[in-house]
């Protein structure tokens, strides 16, 4: 039986690199001596941690603790002791720090206690199973971190179809090809338990027609459990094929609303290596605690590892034969979305699935580009590429004319930044750069505009505040006043009262018109304003071409 | 530790401004060829001519507007801006007139707007309009192709012919240029002959277009198509105007085929071709949406028939590109492609 597939616009033909490192099969990477492990490794609110300085800890002990439901706990990956909580490099574009538990490992690999016995997931009720997949911190590994627990509800049976994504189009990344191609079984499995917890009548497992083993391995697994509710569908390889919404179309030729949500057109897409994270969670009772991760790039031997979280990327790097010494950039992710860290000894988090490493040296496989941009000569490949269906080079044109307004017009909050526009551009503008720095414009003038509004509600409320007592102290003052007069006998004495009281009146007639709402800034107001647009003017934005 | 930090993507396809170029200087090789087969050298001569001046202005322009020239001087744009109005120069035309078009496209209608990227007018047709304007006479005394009258002029006698006006003895420059085709057409038809008898009368026609220039047209169009396989171009520019020309003198033609030209007549003459492949599709003046490019197509081809036709001057294509080049900003306002889940607006 085969799929009509719907093919989604636009899209770049990338080299794939993908045999390097699915030659050789996964094996676990040797435990580091450290294990970093940052309390945010997910969208939504940091972990909490629950172990102190010089505790012990078992593998898969719970060391962090969830904050509220769109939150994972942290287990121990292994072993050892709690060296340090504190500050510590993390994996981000930023290069920020943040805090991280260092676990000093002992090496010896003891679990918490016998794993749990063995339990049937039909056992257990769609919400019971949520719980169990939360409580082992699992979230979404194809790259997002979103919690999974919160994609596995059944809410009012709105979910049709379960989509498995194996399609992992970014060239060098190759963790989830090895994982079905090894684990087809767990994948399956964790397929079933996943369904059984959406109540999705059917499945759908994707996965690009560059991976044939990869399918075999999936298909021989769905016919030996006769599971005729999952389809498995070859997608043709083009980039972004993996992108959740550009699947979606692929596969069902629906486009999820702009705005929403899969689930809005009754989709969930997960990652195989969350549906292999959740069967050994629900089968084996094991915590997120190791991961499939490629090395790839300028090493002696690219492959893919089983890697503990908080592995230390320098580790992984050493241990495939690359040299710390000779880095030039080091991608967390692939080379299309992903980031160049600042430092490696970054650890590898649960969201991480590649290391791609270039050298100094060679200056491969990723050379550094020439400075130089040319104009944008409006050839349009980047609008024949984009897979949104967006106009690049309108929205690089009002970027760079500063007309925010006209950027959100030809729906910069639609661009997913998968590059293919940067990719093919002739004039080599980077323009992905240009749409970050538009975004977070965006984003802080908002900010900004609603601090701002907040204080001058305070001030004017402040303002009339005043005002009112003013009017209440005179009210009071022109009885005291009128009691005099009604005391004073000459008319003479009243017609002078009279008078100063017309001028006190005008007065406070003068006093009472409202100023404008941008004359009644406070001094330090204003100070505070003409910083903002100081700093705006200054404010270098994206590399400009000369 | 300090590690290079570039923001994604961190790969790129192997392309540039220059290679885009080059390919498109290539697609025109057959066409310059084919050209200088039918015409002789003065092509040649002319190309020559229009790229060392436009050269030499883009480099003065770079220094005046103190911009980078190495990256400029070589992104080839230039080149071809050249070589298209070359294309549009008679043969044997003086050298100033070369001269001074590509200087005027180079400086007013390149840099003066802003240079590379920022010229809203195709600048070969601007400086084309300008020549044909200021030297109408210059500008539409062309040579008969060789299969008409072999004059055989070698290299220096042509060489000689462009920068002296002297020609061999025997020849005079009226003696022996012609007009075009279109041009031969649209005198005859203001006297009254029709095109039939005009056809019969002179032997400038082939088998469909004009004679010679049919034969141009279809190496164009080669250089063209290649074109659009390689991905320089897209379709919807060349199908657009080549279409509409092509259905709008369908029409007229079979409401009268005395006073009318065939379609085929109207593609395969003049620069309908060269100007739907190469002159249209200049990304940097034309409309960028897809279609928006389909509107911008039809409108160049409704235009340049209706200026052929009905207008003052022989050929409408330069004219119907710079009219176009105005509305194409509005037209991509007004064309945006749908955006993923979207609704059409
Ligand atoms: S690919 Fe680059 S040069 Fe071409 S239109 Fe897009 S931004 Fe401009
Ligand atoms: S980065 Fe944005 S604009 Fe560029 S191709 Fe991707 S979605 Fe389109």
């Amino acid at each position: 039986m085969m799929r009509r597939l719907f093919n989604f616009q636009g899209g770049v033909k990338l080299r794939e690199h993908k045999r390097e490192s699915t030659q050789s099969p996964v094996i676990p990477a040797n435990i580091p001596k450290t294990l970093i492990l940052p309390l945010q490794q997910h969208i939504g609110s940091p972990a909490v941690a629950t172990v102190n300085v010089g505790d012990k800890v078992l593998k898969g002990q719970v060391v962090a603790q969830a904050k509220g439901n769109v939150s994972v706990p942290v287990h121990a990956p292994t072993s050892g002791k709690v060296a340090a909580i504190g500050k510590h490099n993390i994996p981000h574009p930023s290069g920020l720090q943040s805090t991280c538990i260092i676990i000093e490992t002992d090496g010896m690999d003891i679990e918490r206690r016998q794993k749990s016995r063995f339990v049937n997931h039909k056992d257990l009720s769609p919400e019971q199973l949520r719980e169990l997949i939360r409580q082992s911190g699992i979230v979404g590994l194809g790259g997002a971190g979103f919690p999974s627990h919160l994609k596995l509800s059944a809410e009012r049976n709105r979910v049709k179809t379960l989509i498995l994504n194996g399609a992992e189009c970014e060239p060098y990344i190759t963790c989830d090809e090895m994982l079905m191609r090894e684990q087809a079984i767990e994948v399956i499995e964790g397929l079933n338990i996943m369904r059984h917890a959406l109540q999705a009548p059917r499945c759908i497992i994707a996965i690009e027609n560059n991976k044939p083993e990869a399918l075999k391995e999936i298909k021989l697994a769905v016919k030996h459990n006769n599971l005729d509710f999952v389809e498995v569908v070859q997608v043709p390889t083009v980039y972004p094929a993996g992108g959740e919404k550009q699947l979606i179309q692929t596969v069902t030729g629906k486009q999820v609303p702009a705005q929403g949500l899969p689930i809005d057109i009754g989709v969930v897409c997960h990652n195989v290596g969350t549906a292999y994270a959740i069967s050994r969670a629900v089968e084996h009772g094991e915590p997120l605690v190791s991961r499939y991760v490629t090395v790839a790039g300028s090493v002696a031997k690219a492959r893919v590892l089983e890697v503990l979280i908080g592995t230390p990327v320098s580790d992984l790097i050493e241990e495939c034969g690359g040299n710390r010494k000779t880095l030039s950039r080091v991608i967390m992710g692939g080379p299309m979305m992903g980031f160049a860290l600042h430092n490696d000894d970054v650890p590898v988090i649960k969201t991480t699935n590649c290391i791609l490493v270039n050298s100094s040296i060679a200056d491969v496989p990723l050379p550094s580009r020439s400075k130089h941009a040319l104009p944008c000569i409006r050839c349009g490949a980047c609008s024949d590429a984009c897979p949104v269906g967006l106009l690049p080079q309108q929205l690089y044109w009002h970027t760079r004319a500063k007309e925010f307004d006209k950027v959100q017009d030809y729906h910069l909050f639609d661009c997913i930044e998968c590059g293919c526009c940067d990719y093919v551009c002739p004039s080599h503008i980077p323009l992905v750069q240009y749409y970050r720095y538009a975004k977070n414009t965006i984003w802080q003038q908002d900010r900004e505009k609603k601090l701002s509004d907040i204080s001058r509600q305070r001030h004017e409320f402040h303002k009339q505040r005043l005002e009112r007592e003013k009017r209440e102290r005179a009210e009071r003052h022109k009885k005291k006043r009128q009691a005099v007069t009604a005391d004073a006998a000459q008319d003479d004495k009243k017609a002078a009262i009279q008078a100063a009281m017309e001028r006190a009146r005008k007065k406070r007639e003068t006093t009472n018109t409202m100023p404008k709402n941008t004359e009644q800034l406070t001094e330090q107001q204003q100070k505070h304003i003409t910083e903002i647009d100081q700093r705006r003017e200054k404010a270098p934005g994206p590399r400009t071409e000369s | 530790m300090s590690l290079n930090t570039p923001t994604s993507p961190h790969i790129h396809d192997d392309t540039s401004v220059t290679k885009v170029m080059l390919r498109v200087l290539l697609a025109l090789v057959p066409a310059i060829i084919a050209y200088s087969w039918y015409f002789g050298w003065g092509l040649l001569i002319n190309i020559a001519i229009a790229a060392t001046t436009a050269l030499a202005c883009e480099y003065t322009m770079l220094m005046l507007r103190q911009r980078p020239v190495a990256p400029f001087m070589t992104d080839g744009s230039i080149v071809v801006t050249a070589i298209l109005l070359a294309f549009c120069i008679p043969p044997l035309a003086p050298w100033w007139i070369a001269f001074l078009g590509t200087g005027f496209a180079v400086v007013v209608g390149k840099h003066l707007y802003g240079g590379l990227g920022y010229n809203p007018f195709n600048p070969a047709m601007v400086g084309y309009v300008m020549l044909l304007i200021s030297f109408p006479k210059e500008m539409t005394t062309w040579l008969p192709p060789n299969l008409v009258q072999d004059l055989n002029f070698g290299f220096l006698t042509s060489l000689n012919a462009v920068f002296t006006g002297n020609l061999p003895a025997g020849f005079s420059l009226d003696g022996i240029t012609a007009a075009t085709p279109l041009d031969l057409i649209k005198t005859q038809l203001n006297q009254d002959i029709t095109i039939t008898e005009t056809k019969n009368s002179y032997a400038l026609f082939g088998d469909f277009g004009g004679i010679g220039w049919e034969w141009i047209g279809n190496w164009v169009f080669l250089g063209g198509v290649w074109l659009i396989y390689k991905k320089v171009i897209n379709w919807h520019i060349p199908v657009a105007v080549l279409g509409s020309l092509f259905v709008i003198s369908l029409v007229f033609f079979l409401m009268d085929a005395d006073y009318y030209g065939s379609p085929m007549f109207h593609l395969f003459s003049g620069a309908a071709i060269l100007g739907a492949f190469f002159i249209a599709t200049d990304p940097v003046s034309a409309a960028t949406t897809p279609r928006g490019r389909i509107i911008y197509g039809i409108g160049i081809g409704l235009l340049t028939y209706i200026i052929r036709v009905w207008g003052g001057y022989p050929d409408g294509i330069g004219f119907a590109v710079l009219l176009m080049n105005l509305a194409a900003p509005t037209i991509d306002y007004y064309t945006q492609p749908r955006v993923y889940g979207h609704k059409r607006k």
